[in-house]
């Protein structure tokens, strides 16, 4: 236990404010992310996140922005189990054929207003998989898509700029 | 004990007629006659060998002649006038041993002997072929469909030639037939496609009784993207981008494997520098993703102290990559004939710093990890794969030695460096949680004194060869020990040396099957600190 305690304390808060590499510019979402988080859904963003074919990157650095270091939650955001607590659904992949009813399932069971935000280059165009029999050619061919954040995966500092995109 | 290409000759003699075309040579390819597969697979068998892959390839544009020039034509008498028909491919491996049999069947007569009651792996392999291929595996005690869900029509198979790719599948009425359990108290537990957490889709379907879990049924295939056909359309260069999206934790040693088998076809040398950079690559994604999936481990039985700790040092070294590779993942840096960037001395600079500061956490992060009493009791004799069950199931990787099974490809089929710098592989054999957690944790350990060796040694020189497209028909195969186990690629050029067929099998495919197995005898809130020990790859296995 008590080498427990002496690694918490010897980490201490490794939060950023602000991922250096991209500095002023994130510093600006961060704040603007609070601010968009805090009026327009009275401090808490609730996410459902639903792969539709993703390779699995996207998800590794959906989960990075829960790390120490991103540590979304400071926002307000955070992500749920149940769609019918959520706000909105990021959905990666490009939407196979396979996955389709179970995405408009969880689309149908979020309760309205709800956002939709398409997560990388496969889940905005197909990506390298294309449109063909089993990978329908992006998440827009089955909902409505509010926003589309790019990249092949889009970094987490990217993720939080795509998600300030659309609730701003 | 004798070579599986011994055992091969002594059996079938003229029957098995060597492919001149396959590449590398060491990995020998056979054709036999279809009504002498079995005994091939049954003296595979009793060599005590195991399936490595099997799959089927769509060869009625190939040329006839053209692999068996001069030879007895009386092997390809069952496919007269249609090409080659379709083929039926099996691997095998022993040891550092791979050798691959093959037969041909004709177009009005798709069906081989299954090999399902000779080796466990096959079941999926073939159900997968059956249904994508639509070549119908003789005796298989499962006729349900595997990755094609019910709603596909019957006669939809995407993997042949006149399947056109581009157009939409129509949705018919269709049911799954479920393993079901009867009995008083028993009850059943239907989880996702959707799952709670930010993971990959997959179905699974438990039978229990109170919280004894009687049974688990995997349903998967929700991530099928089509990726084995989108192959076929695109060039051999894009299919190295693609290769490299088919498990994106793992792009790294999934580009390598495809590459790999793509120089050996080609006859392609790559720069000894290359060589090095791709295992430097190889290695820190191994380390990252341990270090991720130990974390992950630790939080599903309520230690989260262990996840963002773990956390904060795979992020360390996520940067790292994207500042020396220009890419968190390092995707699309192999690619045929090298790599696509070099490391400065600077770059060189900062990964030992890095590894330095990562040993010096991590070491009493384990200190931490394993001195737990609570997490202990959670990790151990919990969903064991026994010695027996992991030999008859295939399985390969981390998961394999952790039980008892001595497999990994670094040390068995080396590249340079690892010819050189030898793994110190680590076999446990309780075959629980902790063993899965404590490979690992041994692993990284490893990776790190790799990479220690990698920077000292690496040669000057080019980091790219000359790579030509194949130009004939010909085939080359490939495995990489990718950071969850053996990767597979086999890949076939038509007679324009255009993509005809590229086999991928992530360790997932055989691996998926063992988590089955381990759960029996648990209870259902065990189940996700199970699966995530195993960490199988939804996309790898759906591809």
């Amino acid at each position: 236990m008590l080498k427990i305690l002496h690694q918490i304390f010897r980490t201490g808060i490794v939060t950023e404010p602000l991922p250096q590499e991209v500095e002023e510019e994130i510093k600006v979402v961060s704040q603007a992310l609070e601010e968009a988080v805090r009026r327009r859904f009275h401090g808490s963003l609730t996410i459902r996140a639903v792969d539709a074919g993703s390779c699995n990157a996207c998800e590794l650095e959906l989960h990075a922005m829960n790390n120490p270091i991103y540590n979304c939650e400071r926002f307000g955001i955070h992500f749920t189990a149940s769609p019918r607590f959520a706000d909105m659904l990021l959905v990666t992949g490009p939407a196979t054929r396979n996955m389709e009813i179970a995405l408009k399932r969880t689309y149908n069971a979020m309760p309205p207003p709800k956002l939709v935000v398409a997560v990388g280059d496969c889940g905005c165009d197909g990506g390298i998989f294309g449109e063909g029999y089993a990978a329908l050619g992006g998440i827009g061919k089955v909902l409505r898509v509010d926003a589309y954040i790019k990249g092949c995966p889009p970094k987490p500092a990217d993720l939080l700029k795509g998600i300030l995109g659309v609730i701003s | 004990m004798d070579s599986l290409l011994n055992i091969i000759i002594a059996l079938l003699g003229p029957d098995a007629v060597r492919d001149d075309d396959h590449y590398p040579a060491s990995v020998p390819s056979f054709l036999v006659p279809r009504e002498r597969f079995i005994e091939a697979a049954r003296g595979m068998k009793q060599a005590g060998s195991r399936l490595v892959a099997e799959w089927a390839t769509d060869e009625r544009n190939m040329e006839i002649t053209l692999p068996f020039k001069g030879r007895d034509r009386s092997v390809l008498r069952e496919v007269e006038g249609v090409g080659m028909g379709y083929g039926i491919y099996t691997c095998f491996s022993l040891d550092s041993e791979y050798i691959i049999i093959n037969c041909r069947i004709p177009v009005d007569d798709p069906t081989f002997p299954s090999l399902t009651r000779k080796f466990v792996p096959a079941s999926r392999f073939e159900r997968q072929m059956r249904s994508l291929m639509g070549v119908i595996p003789v005796g298989h005690p499962d006729p349900r469909p595997w990755i094609k869900h019910e709603d596909w029509p019957e006669d939809a198979y995407p993997l042949r030639k006149d399947f056109d790719p581009s157009r939409p599948m129509p949705r018919v009425k269709g049911e799954y037939l479920w393993i079901r359990a009867e009995g008083e108290g028993v009850y059943e537990i239907a989880v996702g496609p959707v799952h709670a957490g930010i993971i990959e889709p997959g179905h699974f379907r438990f039978q229990a009784v109170g919280e004894d879990i009687l049974h688990l049924e995997e349903r998967l295939g929700y991530v099928h993207k089509g990726i084995e056909k989108r192959f076929e359309s695109l060039s051999w260069l894009d299919g190295a981008r693609l290769s490299g999206r088919v498990s994106g934790d793992t792009t790294v040693a999934h580009a390598l494997t495809y590459c790999r088998a793509l120089e050996a076809m080609t006859g392609c040398i790559i720069p000894e520098r290359a060589s090095w950079l791709r295992a430097l690559m190889l290695e820190r994604e191994r380390i990252a993703n341990h270090l991720g999936d130990i974390g992950a481990i630790c939080n599903d039985v309520a230690f989260a102290f262990l996840l963002y700790q773990f956390s904060i040092l795979r992020e360390t070294m996520l940067r790292t990559n994207d500042k020396l590779f220009g890419h968190r993942f390092m995707m699309d840096r192999v690619i045929p004939g090298g790599v696509s960037i070099d490391i400065t001395t600077e770059g060189k600079e900062d990964i030992l710093r890095e590894a330095d500061r990562i040993k010096q956490d991590f070491e009493r992060l384990v200190i931490t990890y394993d001195e737990n009493p609570s997490l202990e009791d959670r990790v151990r004799d919990a969903g064991v794969l026994s010695t027996e069950d992991a030999r008859e199931l295939g399985v390969v990787g981390f998961v394999a030695r952790a039980s008892g099974i001595g497999l990994d490809c670094r040390v068995q089929n080396p590249f340079p460096p690892y010819d050189r710098i030898i793994p110190k592989m680590t076999v446990l054999n309780s075959g629980d949680i902790h063993a899965r957690v404590w490979v690992r944790i041994e692993e990284i350990r490893e990776s790190i004194r790799i990479i220690y060796e990698i920077l000292e040694g690496i040669p000057e020189g080019n980091i790219i060869g000359r790579f030509d497209p194949p130009s004939k028909e010909c085939t080359g195969f490939a495995v990489v020990e990718g950071w969850r186990g053996e990767i597979v690629y086999w890949l076939q050029s038509g007679p324009n040396g255009e993509v005809n067929r590229c086999m991928v099998r992530d360790p997932s495919s055989v691996n998926w099957l063992a988590l089955e197995l381990a759960i029996h005898g648990n209870i259902v809130p065990d189940f996700p600190v199970c699966n995530k020990s195993f960490n199988q790859s939804y996309s790898g296995n759906d591809l």
